[in-house]
């Protein structure tokens, strides 16, 4: 009846997820205590949780992925003590199964549930406004996808709690995934998990793809678009041409654990080599999801805060365009050592070091912008000033590991973690806190406080530094990775500053949350009347704060790139405009419902429940069905109410 | 009126009027949008399929000592399948040329002739299937088999699904009548059932014509 | 505790930089060269300089980018009155030319190194050494590691004995997971996967011991997947091989079974016979292991050479 799921399932024995479990529960049900007392309910359901505006899912995105920002960060915290302590003949306090199953999450979550939600979140808020449009190509597509992301992030908490998560690492690789070594639940959450909210980032990235080519405000032409449009182009490119490999990857890997095939098994036939060759054939290309859209920012952000357009608009979109496209020929580089053979080896290598090309032509670009500008410490900026030194760093020990030899004696080893951590912190992390200091006065009408921003900003970096500079050294003295037992206590002592690092971390993460929480007592001292509080140069700072639901009341005419610094320059005199009725995508629940049904499809299949999988499955594409069927999605704003709201303004 | 020079400099300010070529017109119309969102989608499976296709390539001689294609594929029925589908691509074709020019009678013929030729090839693939398995050359017999089942079976499913959408837009052509939002997605559909055209083309050539001649 | 004012605007007062550049001297003299940085043979060797010199060279851009970013954030602040400011747009050509060619020429370099490295440095090219090479074939386990010596007979886990100044060539496979044979001081690492051979070639100058572990994550155990290579004189190397003739038990399909059963923190043992061709049967899984042996223990695959 119940497949393979039982009371055994839940770990009463165990103290740690059994606490967490509390903990959770209790805020969870204290947030919902809270909105139930205060009535707040029908405006959740009718303005947020239905809401097919591009700016309510950014924003919804974005508190996604920054509450998975703390759940992944307990995850790694919980890793560096257990590396601190576990030295020589102590065992430390997490068990290897634990100790598994934890940084098999940790990874999952900050690159599926943290990094890809705060990208999509901002690229969904920021594009069409920068784009001079009213809302994306497919607003109702769009709410499904953010629902479908939150169904994969509800199915990886569960795991916490119901069954285990995979012990296998993010990659999963096999046969260790297979049911031969990974019969339990574990895996199966990691797949049903991400191959759901896999398909709403591939519905995503077909959006904006269509937004970004064929919605744009008249005289938009393409060399007028934002450094960040393009980067979002460039993103969701990557998403329609790689996501759907990871879709087949999982497919197989499942149809070998459920069904008995022989994909990547040891026997039969099976081939592990092709999991890992299709896993990284998605996984290069989404390392340069992630980072692209970062990019944009800074592009945004430094240029603003230098008082400057940015230097070579042109060159820098070669540049985004170029990585776009080589990012699919170094796949290999993610495993030199499965011994492909010199010539292989040689020219993955080659062409990895060729992406450092168009990067550096990025980052001497950005410094070209800073010089001879008029530069302003705001948060964000002290974001791109970090990001461009820490980046920096993280590439040289990226293009050292892409020499296939240096690679033989340092892959999978500390000196990676380190590597990958120092590109995805200094560069993703930092553009997406840097995007979310400098876009938030436009979402919520009141800005940031700036000294917890700038307080956020020193523990981030300082922290970074002295979390992962430890495993560098650690690395090239002989440390692997994904170990739960140290062997050599000589480490200790660089183990130990990693673990400062981390709760130095923590302080930055803490300082997060004071500035959220004193910005919004703050907010009628700070709030942002004209619409463009940092002087801005693009279109989404000639709305007011926040806009209004269609955004632009007439669309704006481009005639140049940063077309309202163009506007400002020209200092066009306000004219009345003509208001015209403008048409809303009407909210849906389709989203919200058809995730639910995710979600129960996804819990049954996992645990094995097959006749209630079948029935979220058809219940799921009957809500599909059933939210095609209506054609007339549409409502009106006249153009009287238009009219009334811009002179509210 | 400044005048823009063939090297578009986009410091140099271009009036909207004059940049309406390159890209500069606006919003694009919603039927244009539509059939482009699908374009990026059909892409997209594409690349699924290029995956799969993959994965059967690096697979198809890993037979584990059981049955090869050449062994098990029956080109007669793959010949009579491969036809059922070329047919319906052709009756689909003339179906929603139909829809455009406003006759329902002509387009519900057409989609019924889709429906049936794309049931028949649905039919005859689950048949060769339930052969194959009671041969004991089931997906679970060796890598190779598993890459076949997968690769043509997943083609499978998309068959089937697009059955189940024709039968849906058929209902909704009948309850709204042939509408603007109707019509788009019935030009999606053709896109769509054309699209699975060209992978059953691959799928013919690279593993049943190469199965069985290598 | 210093006035958190100071620390919130930058640029960082030369002050408190003095603390945590002591603390990293304190803890890199508390380093002495070790894995990577210790090289014991001539991959090794080769492969740390490779290191140095991809370091080296990349230093040469890397170095002045960070300089003239803090440098540009630091001269052109708003405050400061001195600096020129010129805010229109500006484009120049020369300075695009210079921006596209650093890294270019930066990468042209890297390139022949990576070819020419790459090359040199196949994991599966044999070494030339003084004397005939010593063939060692190598088993990942759940979670130990076997060591075959085919052409002497005896079989040894956790523990590598070879021969000072001998060419090591290491035929790998694992009977259970991805695994990764690595000895930091000898050089390269290679995948071990199972039904698959993979081939690497190493030498030890030096008598020493030197850890080695497994680098590719293969489960509960994998903390404890260490074993030691001892290069030993030539001489010593024959009178272990004596000892290891002399004691033990011998393993065959019965006691390879017993060893295959996982187990961690396995203590360093030898076996005085090895069943022949043992490496190419479990390479064939007619030896079964109880790991897998309920699913697919009928069928064998074909001997593939591993490489992607």
């Amino acid at each position: 009846m119940l497949g393979r799921l039982s009371w055994a399932a839940i770990p009463f024995n165990e103290p740690l997820p059994m606490i967490s479990m509390a903990v959770v529960l209790i805020v969870i049900l204290a947030v919902l205590g809270l909105i139930t007392a205060k009535g707040w309910w029908p405006y959740l359901w009718d303005e947020w949780l239905t809401s097919v505006d591009h700016k309510r899912i950014g924003v919804m995105y974005v508190v996604l992925g920054l509450v998975m920002l703390l759940r992944g960060y307990s995850d790694a915290i919980m890793m560096r003590t257990q590396q601190a302590i576990a030295v020589g003949d102590a065992q430390g306090y997490l068990p290897p199964d634990h100790y598994d199953q934890i940084f098999s999450a940790h990874g999952t979550i900050m690159i599926f549930f943290v990094a890809m939600p705060l990208v999509i979140g901002l690229m969904n808020f920021v594009v069409p406004l920068q784009l001079g449009v009213r809302d994306v190509a497919f607003p109702v597509l769009n709410s499904v996808s953010f629902w479908l992301t939150a169904t994969g992030a509800l199915l990886i908490n569960l795991s916490l709690v119901i069954g285990n998560f995979a012990r296998t690492g993010w990659m999963n690789y096999p046969p260790l995934s297979e049911l031969d070594f990974s019969p339990d639940v574990g895996v199966d959450y990691y797949l049903w998990s991400l191959q759901i909210s896999g398909i709403g980032t591939l519905l995503t990235g077909i959006n904006f793809v269509t937004t970004i080519l064929k919605l744009r405000a008249p005289g938009m032409t393409y060399f007028r678009m934002t450094v960040f449009c393009w980067t979002a182009l460039a993103s969701s490119l990557l998403i329609v041409a790689a996501f759907p490999v990871l879709t087949a990857t999982f497919m197989m890997l499942l149809l070998d654990r459920y069904v008995g095939m022989h994909f990547f098994t040891n026997d039969a036939g099976g081939n592990q080599m092709m999991y890992v060759n299709l896993f990284w054939a998605w996984g290069h290309p989404e390392v340069y999801i992630l980072i692209l859209p970062a990019f944009g920012i800074f592009s945004e952000v430094v240029a603003n805060f230098s008082g400057k357009g940015l230097f070579s608009y042109r060159s820098m979109v070669w540049a985004t365009l170029a990585i776009c496209i080589l990012s699919f020929m170094v796949w290999l580089h993610h495993f030199f050592t499965m011994g492909a053979g010199a010539n292989v080896n040689a020219f993955f290598g080659i062409m990895s070091s060729v992406i450092a090309v168009p990067t550096g032509v990025k980052v001497f670009n950005w410094l070209f912008t800073m010089f001879r500008g008029r530069i302003v410490f705001r948060t964000p900026m002290l974001f791109a000033i970090g990001f461009i030194v820490t980046f920096v760093i993280g590439g040289l020990t990226g293009v050292l590991l892409a020499v296939p030899p240096v690679d033989f004696v340092l892959h999978n080893s500390a000196f990676l973690v380190a590597h990958f951590h120092n590109v995805i912190i200094g560069g993703v992390l930092f553009g997406m806190l840097a995007g979310i200091n400098y876009w938030f006065p436009k979402a919520f009408g009141f800005t940031l406080d700036e000294r917890l921003g700038k307080a956020s900003f020193w523990c981030w970096l300082i922290g970074f530094y002295l979390a992962f500079t430890p495993l560098y050294a650690l690395g090239l003295v002989g440390m692997t990775r994904r170990l739960e037992h140290i062997p050599d206590p000589s480490w200790r002592p660089l183990l130990l500053v990693a673990e400062a690092g981390a709760i130095v971390i923590f302080c930055g993460i803490l300082c997060q949350v004071a500035q959220l929480y004193v910005s919004i007592r703050a907010r009628e001292h700070c709030r942002d009347l004209t619409g463009d509080p940092w002087t801005g140069r693009t279109l989404e700072w000639s709305t007011c704060s926040p806009p209004p639901a269609y955004n632009f009341a007439v669309l704006p005419k481009v005639e140049a790139i940063d077309a309202f610094w163009q506007m400002k320059r020209t200092a066009r005199a306000p004219m009345q405009p003509a208001y015209q009725a403008i048409e809303l995508p009407r909210n849906s629940p389709a989203g919200f419902v058809t995730a639910f049904f995710a979600t129960v499809m996804g819990f049954s299949l996992i645990w094995h429940i097959w006749w209630l999988a079948i029935l979220g499955f058809l219940a799921a594409v009957i809500v599909v069905l059933m939210a095609g069927w209506s054609i007339d999605r549409e409502e009106e704003i006249s153009a009287a109410e238009v009219a009334q709201t811009e002179r509210v303004r | 009126m400044t005048i823009a020079t063939t090297l578009d400099r986009t410091l140099i300010a271009v009036p909207t009027e004059l940049a309406r070529g390159r890209g500069g017109g606006g919003p694009a119309p919603k039927r244009i949008v539509v059939a482009f969102g699908f374009w990026i989608f059909i892409l997209s499976d594409m690349i699924m399929f290029s995956a799969l296709f993959a994965a059967y390539a690096v697979m198809s001689g890993n037979t584990a000592g059981g049955p090869s294609g050449a062994e098990l594929f029956n080109l007669r029925s793959v010949f009579v399948e491969t036809m059922c589908l070329l047919l319906s691509s052709y009756t689909c074709g003339i179906g929603v040329l139909s829809a455009e020019r406003r006759q329902p009678t002509l387009f519900l013929i057409f989609a019924a002739f889709t429906f049936v030729l794309g049931a028949a090839f649905l039919f005859i693939e689950v048949a060769e299937f339930a052969g194959m398995v009671a041969k004991g050359a089931g997906p679970w017999r060796s890598g190779f088999l598993s890459a076949f089942f997968t690769l043509v079976g997943t083609h499978g499913v998309h068959v089937a699904s697009g059955l189940i959408a024709l039968v849906y837009l058929v209902a909704q052509m009948i309850a709204k009548g042939l509408r603007a939002a109707v019509l788009r997605r019935l030009l999606c559909w053709s896109l769509f059932w054309h699209a699975l055209d060209i992978v059953w083309v691959g799928v013919f050539t690279l593993v049943y014509l190469m199965g069985v001649y290598q | 505790m210093r006035n958190i004012a100071s620390f919130l605007h930058p640029p960082w007062p030369s002050r408190l930089l003095r603390w945590p550049v002591a603390g990293a001297a304190i803890l890199l003299a508390s380093c002495k060269p070790a894995g990577v940085l210790d090289p014991q043979g001539p991959i090794s060797s080769a492969e740390r300089l490779l290191l140095i010199n991809s370091t080296a060279i990349m230093l040469v851009v890397v170095v002045p980018v960070i300089v003239a970013t803090l440098a540009f954030a630091w001269w052109y602040r708003s405050s400061n009155t001195h600096a020129t400011r010129s805010l229109d747009e500006s484009y120049e050509g020369r300075v695009e030319f210079v921006v596209w060619s650093i890294p270019a020429l930066t990468v042209i370099l890297l390139g022949g190194v990576i070819w020419i490295g790459s090359h040199q440095l196949d994991p599966r090219a044999p070494i030339s050494g003084k004397s005939d090479p010593l063939r060692v074939d190598v088993v990942a386990l759940d979670w130990k590691w076997l060591f075959i010596y085919p052409d002497r007979g005896i079989a040894a886990v956790n523990q590598l004995v070879i021969p000072v100044g001998t060419p090591v060539e290491f035929r790998l496979t694992s009977a259970t997971v991805m695994n990764s044979f690595f000895v930091p001081q000898l050089g390269s690492q290679i995948y071990t996967m199972g039904g698959m051979t993979t081939h690497l070639s190493l030498l030890a100058d030096q008598p020493g011991e030197y850890p080695g572990f497994s680098a590719n994550f293969s489960g509960d155990g994998f903390s404890w997947m260490r074993f030691v290579v001892k290069s030993v004189t030539v001489g010593d190397f024959n009178t272990w091989l004596e000892q290891a003739h002399g004691t033990g038990s011998g393993l065959d399909a019965a006691s390879y079974a017993e060893l295959a059963k996982p187990s961690r923190d396995v203590s360093p043992t030898t076996y005085r016979s090895v069943e022949p061709k043992l490496f190419e049967r479990i390479l064939d899984k007619t030896v079964t292991s109880p790991r897998n042996a309920t699913i697919g223990g009928a069928w064998c695959p074909p001997l593939r050479q591993g490489g992607g």
